[in-house]
């Protein structure tokens, strides 16, 4: 180890000493999910009773949603995980923690000790939703402030970095992640290594690398996860994927308004500089690198990797001719390589153990685990990091905890340019290849789960509506295509529609994908290409009108000229 | 409603002040625009103006920027901004007709601006916090796992 790296490394001990040196420690689990739940309110509450004996610490989300607001407490060795809490349940654990030695079980859904402590509350790696997943990208979730340097150090933070700088070149940085397999978890799925290698021999004084956070899908929320709970991971990553290329600077492109994440990670970059790990000769070494947050306006199309340069640059966010590809001419004509978030935060884990170790887990071209995000009619809906490979029906089960009213009928997965599973998909194996010849693509790993009670068409009426609205109107094909579909899928809702529609939306489907220049357009029919594949028939009844009308749906209009009658 | 010409200076000079002390260093027309609606929470005409001065661009250029993206306004909001989620996580879970309550309650149609302008109600794509759909979001603020009653104490708050 080197000495500016020990040097950290001794700060942080005094200072985790510090910070637990108290016998009671109560970590709250804030985040944007928790805060919607008043996390925050009892954040507050707890740091107001506290006195100088107990501990209050500000942590990010362990992914567990469905049992948000979570305050986890420490008392010798032990960790009782409280789930649901209010502020008056708060308020008992803290009072109860204050003054007795003994378990608390109210409220309490786990618990991690050596011992047996109770028979009715289970251990944590006793819970499916636990024991299932295995956390590389998020393995510091739930257990650290987010942004907070020497509690991210103190967890071996930074020692890939040190690492890398000190034993390994960048060549032999590049070959790891080449060699561990790792796949853009963005949506496209590109091989990683490959991208690196075609920036990493420009010799151009400048080069960036980009991480795109945008995450514009909804019902994808493991980007900003990772922000907002584990940030200096992502910094780690980024640094290295800037030494294995020979980049000089970075940006960390996020939306703005979405607070709770900028910040963390704005703080995260902020304690990098001044303690060395940022700027110039990081660690000590001859490597000078730089990073900053770049904030967007709201544009779906600005996770796209060209339109991402262009917002950088601070115009409309419309994506580029390619060629030329980033890696010759990105960011104000500069060589450029952009990752997304997810993919980035496993390089210091790759670089830590070898990618020998990486490949360990998941499929033979799907290696490493996936980030998945369930939302919707499930009893536990979270953020779960599982191996590739795992089922849809595991994740549906074992994580998810099935369905929370009547069966589960049909799944949404990676965003609304991704597709539509019927229960015959459910077999599939959860990797980029299995999933797309599903129909569909993991595409950002957020998973939507619909009960009985949801209509198909109403679900796509829904999807390409955020298409529509969100067409960044640079295309034709893409923005008259979108407004067109919409239309035709607005006719079939309430039972208007005419005998050609459906071979009209494949049409319209078809010119979008040959006629547009970036996935907006070309995989805008996706929604109802795999919805037909998997529904049928439900969506044939409402194309000869026989099912009932539907409730007409809020969204924001976006006019366009020449918009179809 | 047309200023006059030393609230208009005096506007100037803010924006100018949002435009030259932005805390991040990579400065360009669309950093400026957010800063100025972060404090102002609209871009006036002289906000389109003093950008394409800073930036050395031309008007157009910087109407091209703010036109573009969906977040930016051109009038003065309400007191207070309600945002509903429309995404499809919230769709499913109900948020249509909470959605709905919300015009009702603030008696206006669509996206927009309550009579009494306390209210701005905005629609959503994704609110970031799917986990707890639906969601809604109160100057920033995120609120899950709506239902009507929490809709309706929400806007009674608002309104008051």
């Amino acid at each position: 180890m080197t000495e500016k790296y020990l040097k950290l490394k001794d700060q942080a001990t005094v200072y985790i000493d510090k910070l637990y040196q108290n016998k009671l420690v109560i970590k709250v689990q804030t985040g944007t999910s928790g805060q919607a739940l008043g996390a925050d309110e009892i954040l507050n509450t707890l740091i107001t009773k506290a006195d100088k004996k107990t501990t209050i610490l500000e942590v990010g989300s362990m992914g567990f949603m469905y049992l948000e607001p979570i305050i986890v407490v420490y008392q010798n060795d032990n960790k009782f995980y409280y789930g649901n809490v209010t502020k008056s349940i708060a308020e008992d654990v803290f009072d109860h923690y204050q003054n007795n030695e003994n378990f608390y079980e109210e409220n309490c859904f786990a618990y991690e000790s050596d011992e047996t402590i109770s028979t009715k509350i289970p251990k944590l790696d006793d819970l499916p939703q636990f024991s299932k997943q295995l956390r590389i990208a998020t393995r510091n979730f739930g257990e650290i402030t987010p942004g907070d340097l020497f509690q991210y150090i103190a967890k071996d933070g930074y020692s890939a970095l040190n690492k890398a700088l000190f034993e390994m070149k960048p060549e032999d940085v590049l070959e790891e992640v080449k060699n561990s397999g790792l796949r853009g978890r963005g949506g496209a799925a590109f091989p990683t290594g490959l991208k690196w290698s075609f920036l990493a021999p420009s010799a151009a004084p400048v080069k960036y690398v980009l991480c795109n956070s945008e995450e514009g899908d909804p019902g994808a929320f493991n980007d900003k996860g990772i922000l907002e709970t584990d940030p200096h991971t992502l910094v780690e990553g980024l640094i290295l994927n800037g030494y294995a290329t020979n980049s000089t600077h970075s940006y960390v492109f996020i939306r703005q308004g979405h607070d709770i994440p900028i910040n963390a990670v704005e703080r995260a970059i902020k304690e990098a500089y001044n303690n060395g790990i940022l700027g110039k000769n990081i660690l000590g070494s001859n490597f000078n690198f730089e990073m900053e947050v770049s904030l967007t306006g709201d544009s779906y199309v600005a996770g796209e990797e060209t339109a991402l340069m262009e917002a950088i640059e601070g115009k409309r966010s419309t994506p580029r001719f390619k060629p030329p590809f980033p890696a010759a001419s990105g960011l104000w004509k500069k060589p450029t390589n952009i990752n997304n978030v997810k993919t980035i935060s496993y390089v210091p884990e790759i670089i830590k153990h070898g990618s020998e170790w990486f490949k360990g887990t998941g499929t033979e071209k799907s290696t490493g685990t996936a980030i998945v995000c369930l939302t919707g009619h499930l009893k536990r809906p979270g953020m779960y990091e599982i191996p590739m490979g795992m089922t849809i029906n595991e994740v549906l089960t074992d994580l998810g905890g099935g369905s929370n009213s009547s069966d589960i009928k049909m799944l949404q997965t990676g965003g609304p340019l991704g597709g539509v599973l019927g229960k015959d998909a459910f077999d599939t194996k959860i990797d980029f290849d299995e999933m797309s010849q599903a129909g569909a693509i993991l595409g950002s790993g957020g998973i939507i789960v619909c009960d009985e009670s949801v209509s198909v068409v109403d679900l796509i009426r829904n999807l390409v509506a955020f298409n529509q609205f969100e067409s960044c109107g640079k295309c034709f094909p893409c923005r008259l295509g979108n407004t067109h579909m919409l239309d035709v899928l607005e006719r079939l809702c309430n039972s208007k529609s005419k005998p050609d529609d459906l071979k009209l939306l494949e049409r319209i489907g078809n010119s979008m994908k040959i006629g547009s220049l970036c996935g907006h357009g070309q995989l805008g029919f996706n929604p109802i290409s795999s919805a037909l594949k998997y529904f049928e028939q439900e969506i044939m009844t409402a194309v000869n009108n026989n099912s009932e009308p539907l409730e007409k749906m809020y969204t924001p209009t976006r006019t366009r000229p020449g918009e179809l009658e | 409603m047309p200023k006059n010409k030393s609230d208009s200076e005096k506007i100037r000079n803010t924006i100018r002040e949002i435009i030259s002390n932005q805390k991040r260093k990579t400065v360009t027309v669309l950093s400026s625009l957010l800063a100025i609606q972060d404090s102002l929470h609209y871009l006036p005409d002289e906000a389109i103006e003093e950008t394409a001065i800073h930036c050395k661009v031309t008007i157009n250029d910087v109407w091209s920027v703010a036109s573009f993206y969906t977040n930016f306004r051109f009038t003065p909001p309400g007191n207070n901004t309600l945002d509903v989620c429309w995404g499809p996580t919230c769709h499913i879970t109900g948020s249509q007709k909470l959605i709905g309550q919300a015009h009702a309650q603030l008696e206006i149609e669509g996206e927009g601006e309550t009579k009494d302008g306390k209210v701005t109600l905005r629609y959503s794509t994704c609110l970031g916090a799917c986990a707890q759909s639906p969601v809604f979001a109160v100057n920033h603020e995120m609120h899950g796992k709506m239902t009507k009653n929490k809709v309706d104490q929400l806007i009674n708050k608002l309104t008051k």
